[in-house]
């Protein structure tokens, strides 16, 4: 490493300006961690107000006060307005979540700027990107946090019980969607009491929805299983028989929760007009697609409406806004991982490294040049453009392939084998080739034997091999006793060698045996 | 029927009675009647050889059979009882040094009864004398290589002497060279037969024994002990076509394949190949100077890790040696208990090659009572982790190494091992950052979802067995207080 030391870069936290917005990029703790990457921390005052952060707490955690916009590297939490992109300084790095699919306009303007960007929703789905996931941790909050909206609404207890005053039914929700959204919404309803159903276009998340306690409504259409972790646009067949059920389950449920979102497009429509006049007076609809354009007819986006028969359709898009202390923890823990990645020499030195492919997904400006869309990524899914909730992280990375012999070699080996014991076979007098016979045998037998052994087994197979093999102690008992005392004394001590084996391995096996027991 | 044919027919039952005893280690159901199996097995074969030798030696002969039988037994009884399961690889090794001497003696009787003239049984000649004169040999060589080979495993794994390989300069060489002695010194006896030349070759087999094992490092000792367990049988086995015995053949030929295949095991699941374990390499010693730290780790007290157990909905377990070292797998057990009666699901994660002998972290578990049940191979875990709340690794370092499948150019890389790092939480136990036995740096450390847990095992597990205890009394304060 070289020892020049440049003055470590600063990064700079910001206040929110969007309106409602209640998080903030970094929390104390997380600016602890900043800190210890090598980089000087500004935070603007009051930058963590609303998430019930003081400035006294980020200036204990070792962050000074005053103006972020001066720093060389800018965290945020929602893409900047055009006045902010303004205020970043000439070479400056800006980390926000951009949204670059569904705001191609804030790209373009960003470029304009030499500036470079980095979208926090566009991270690749691959195993290795899933700590900087801020899709995946907001998506988390806000399943939780749309069961506790619902709750609020919805007139009456979660949980059935029964009481002096009456037996109360439990409450029946459905999610639909069953990604990370989704699957915090069943266990945290779940967690309240209540009844969950949940259905999904993909297959494979049966048996997550049920790990949760929640049941999985299959649709009766089979779908092809998912390749990139994300839900994609359904057959016609299958939309008709959803349709379908989702009018008899808004009949019966109490609570519709509804998560569907397709990568780059506008969110399915999945609730009807009809299907919400089906439902009991009293019932809620939480439609967490609301920013897509809603799952459910009538949402609007932003706001808690009712309807005529007195449903009310929580539309809210802030939901992980609603959590602010957390959803800022969780967001700014993935930016610390970001950073992480950025700063290799953990010398407070951001370096971009286009070679990997994290990196590049989610730079969409790059010194003024816009580098937005990135090259597909291997492996795994296309960078989500949008908060996505019914999706679910996948693809593992695929273990490097040993490089493999040539085919040819067993047969080689095999026949070489064949050929050498053939030849010493042949050119041996008969009665060795009994005793041959017999070995070559009793290896191949040894060897079936034993391929079969239980892997617990194989200390225990181990000792009892080892008494076996103190059958030696025939060899020496065949020579004692003819005279030669040299012979007489080396058998001696044979014989008491080979007999501790065979009576000290039969006896600690049986010792071991004895203490492996069932369950 | 003669005595000779009565003591052949017996040979043939306890080969038998063997076979059947090997089968039946196979199964946990059946591994019990195995042991008896061989026990009867022996019997018979010890019975019909004292038969077959009492027509022709002399009454201090039987006598000698006598002691030496009842004084090994009674050594070998007593160290059987004693030992701790701890102990079991050194008991294992020290146990084939004996056999290893025991098959050089018979060599070496071999030698001394046909040609210093006293031979009891039927004249050899012509080939049939050069074939015994290269039974000698081979049978001397084996059975010394064996013993030298398992006294220093038995040191090094005793820790009376270094675990660290020896590098010699030139030891490929060496080991060649001694070989190559081998078998001209076989040539030149079997064309003129010398005591010195038994004397020399002894000597060289005892020499590159112990230079076999000693260049071979602490953390491949699982397949050192199971290759010494094969050299063992060959040793028997050469020992049988010495005395023209297919007893001995067909057991030595049995407890040779068993060892073959337990260190082809050991050697798959390091993803290396036999040659270069024997022959002493590890990869190079440079590959080892990896760049050192690769990131930050976080550390975790035992209350943390306690909460974290409590909240968990299922925990796997994966013990290493340093479970072992640290005598830690009576309160490991006792953790899984208590966390089953929680109703949290326990698992154990075993790697083949986890400790010192190939399934000793099995029986280290079997002893503290863990129900064999919940014990599972690297094969049938590995798919779990990713569904797993929290990893406890326990001792283990390189056999939970992400580099092996992430990182193409890690010394490791290719080496099946657990996929621990998936699960949601990993809390790993470890004395200090220092690298494993492959000098390897663990990126597994620096992982956003591990923790570090220093300290010893032993203590640290019961360190979390009592905030667990602790943890539970308010909860029995507050149900108490209701009545």
């Amino acid at each position: 490493m070289v020892p020049a030391e440049p003055e470590p870069q600063r990064i700079g936290i910001p206040a929110e300006s969007t309106a409602g917005e209640t998080r903030v990029a970094a929390t104390p703790a997380t600016v602890g961690r900043l800190a210890a990457l090598g980089y000087e921390v500004v935070v603007e005052p009051g930058a963590g107000a609303s998430s019930r952060f003081s400035d006294a707490a980020y200036e204990e955690a070792g962050a000074r006060l005053g103006d972020p916009w001066q720093a060389e590297i800018v965290l945020k939490v929602n893409g900047p307005s055009s006045e902010e992109i303004g205020r970043l300084r000439d070479g400056a790095t800006l980390i926000a979540l951009i949204g670059p699919a569904l705001h191609p306009e804030l790209v373009d303007e960003l470029a304009r700027r030499p500036i470079t960007v980095l979208a926090m929703d566009a991270v690749p789905r691959i195993s290795r990107a899933q700590s900087l996931d801020v899709l995946s941790s907001m998506a988390n909050i806000a399943g939780y946090r749309a069961v506790v909206e619902a709750a609020h609404a919805f007139g009456r207890f979660f949980t059935g019980q029964v009481t002096a005053a009456g037996k109360v039914p439990p409450a029946k929700v459905l999610v639909a969607g069953a990604g990370v959204a989704g699957l915090a919404a069943i266990g945290a309803a779940r967690s309240l009491g209540a009844v969950v159903r949940a259905t999904d276009p993909r297959p494979e998340v049966a048996e997550q929805v049920r790990s949760l306690g929640g049941e999985f409504l299959t649709v009766g259409v089979e779908q092809e299983v998912s390749t990139d972790g994300y839900a994609r646009a359904t057959s016609e067949d299958y939309d008709r028989l959803a349709a379908q059920l989702y009018a008899e389950q808004a009949a019966d449920v109490d609570i519709i929760i509804t998560t569907a979102l397709i990568p780059g497009r506008p969110a399915p429509r999945l609730i009807t007009a009809e299907d919400v006049a089906r439902m009991k007076s009293g019932s809620v609809i939480v439609d967490m697609a609301a920013a897509q354009g809603g799952n459910v007819e009538g949402t609007v986006a932003g706001k808690a409406v009712v309807t005529d028969n007195d449903v009310t359709i929580i539309g809210y898009t802030d939901l992980p806004g609603r959590l602010p202390a957390q959803a800022s923890q969780l967001y700014g823990t993935n930016v610390v991982n970001l950073m992480k990645l950025l700063t290799p020499g953990k010398d407070g030195r951001l370096v971009l490294d286009f070679d990997d492919v994290v990196q590049r997904s989610m730079t969409v400006v790059r010194d003024g040049e816009k580098t937005w869309p990135p090259p597909p990524v291997q492996v795994s899914a296309a960078p989500a453009p949008a908060p996505a909730g019914g999706t679910e992280p996948a693809a593992p990375s695929t273990p490097p392939a040993k490089p493999a012999r040539p085919a040819w070699s067993p047969y080689a080996l095999v026949g070489a084998g064949a050929l050498a014991l053939f030849l010493v076979t042949a050119f041996s007098p008969s009665q060795l080739i009994g005793h041959f016979t017999v070995f070559v045998l009793a290896i191949v037998i040894g060897f079936y034997v034993i391929g079969n052994v239980h892997h617990a087994l194989h200390t225990p197979l181990m000792s009892v091999t080892n008494a076996i093999s103190g059958i030696v102690v025939v060899g020496a008992l065949l020579q004692i006793g003819h005279g030669n005392t040299a012979v007489n004394v080396l058998s001696f001590a044979a014989i008491l060698l080979a007999s501790i084996n065979i009576f000290g391995g039969f006896a600690v096996t049986r010792r071991m045996l004895g203490m492996f027991s069932k369950g | 029927m003669t005595t000779v044919t009565a003591s052949e027919a017996a040979y043939v039952v306890a080969a038998l009675l063997f076979i059947l005893s090997l089968a039946g280690l196979s199964q946990h159901r059946t591994s019990r009647s195995g042991v008896v199996w061989g026990i009867a097995g022996m019997v018979v074969a010890l019975a019909a050889t004292v038969g077959l030798a009492s027509k022709s030696i002399t009454a201090t002969g039987l006598v000698l059979i006598a002691v030496a039988t009842a004084v090994g037994a009674g050594i070998g009884l007593w160290r059987a009882r004693v030992v701790e399961m701890t102990g079991m690889p050194e008991l294992i090794a020290i146990m084939h040094s004996l056999v290893g001497l025991a098959a050089a003696f018979v060599g070496w009787n071999g030698y001394l009864d046909v040609d210093a003239g006293s031979h009891g049984g039927e004249e050899l000649t012509g080939s049939l004398l050069g074939i015994h004169h290269a039974e000698v040999f081979i049978g001397v060589f084996i059975g010394a290589v064996t013993f030298t080979g398992s006294v220093v495993a038995y040191l090094k794994l005793s820790a009376r002497i270094n675990s660290r390989p020896l590098t010699l300069p030139g030891k490929h060489v060496l080991n060649v060279g001694a070989l190559v002695a081998f078998v001209a010194l076989t040539v030149a006896f079997v064309a003129r037969p010398h005591i010195g030349l038994l004397i020399a070759v002894t000597v060289i087999a005892l020499a590159l024994g112990a230079h076999l094992v000693a260049s071979i490092g602490g953390g491949d000792m699982p397949v050192v002990v199971s290759m010494l367990n094969s050299y063992s049988g060959w040793a028997a086995a050469a020992s049988g076509f010495l005395l023209a015995n297919n007893l001995l053949i067909v057991t030595g030929a049995l407890v040779g394949s068993s060892g073959a295949y337990l260190s082809y095991i050991m050697c798959k699941a390091m993803n290396r190949s036999f040659i270069s374990v024997i022959a002493g390499g590890f990869g190079t010693p440079a590959a080892a100077a990896d760049e050192g730290e690769q990131g930050e780790h976080r550390e975790i007290s035992a209350e943390e890790t306690a909460e974290l157990l409590r909240d968990a909905s299922s925990v796997i377990i994966t013990p290493g040696y340093g479970m072992a070292v640290a005598q830690a797998q009576y309160p490991v057990a006792e953790l899984a208990r208590k966390l089953r009666e929680r109703g949290v699901e326990v698992r154990f994660g075993i790697h083949p090659v986890a400790g010192r002998l190939p399934g000793h972290m099995n029986v280290l578990l079997a002893e503290a009572n863990v129900p064999y049940d919940i014990v599972l191979e690297m094969d049938e875990i590995n798919d779990d982790f990713a569904a797993t709340s929290v990893v406890l690794v326990i001792g283990a370092n390189d056999t939970v190494n992400p580099a092996a499948t992430d990182n193409p150019a890690s010394p490791i890389a290719g080496m099946p091992v657990l996929h621990v790092w998936e699960a949601a939480n990993v809390v790993v136990f470890k004395r200090s950052m220092a690298a494993g036995y492959a000098g390897v740096q663990n990126p597994l450390f620096f992982r956003e979802n591990s923790q570090m847990l220093f300290g010893d095992a032993k203590q640290r597990v019961e360190d979390i067995l009592r905030s667990l205890d602790a943890l539970d009394a308010p909860v029995r304060e507050m149900a108490g207080s209701t009545r």
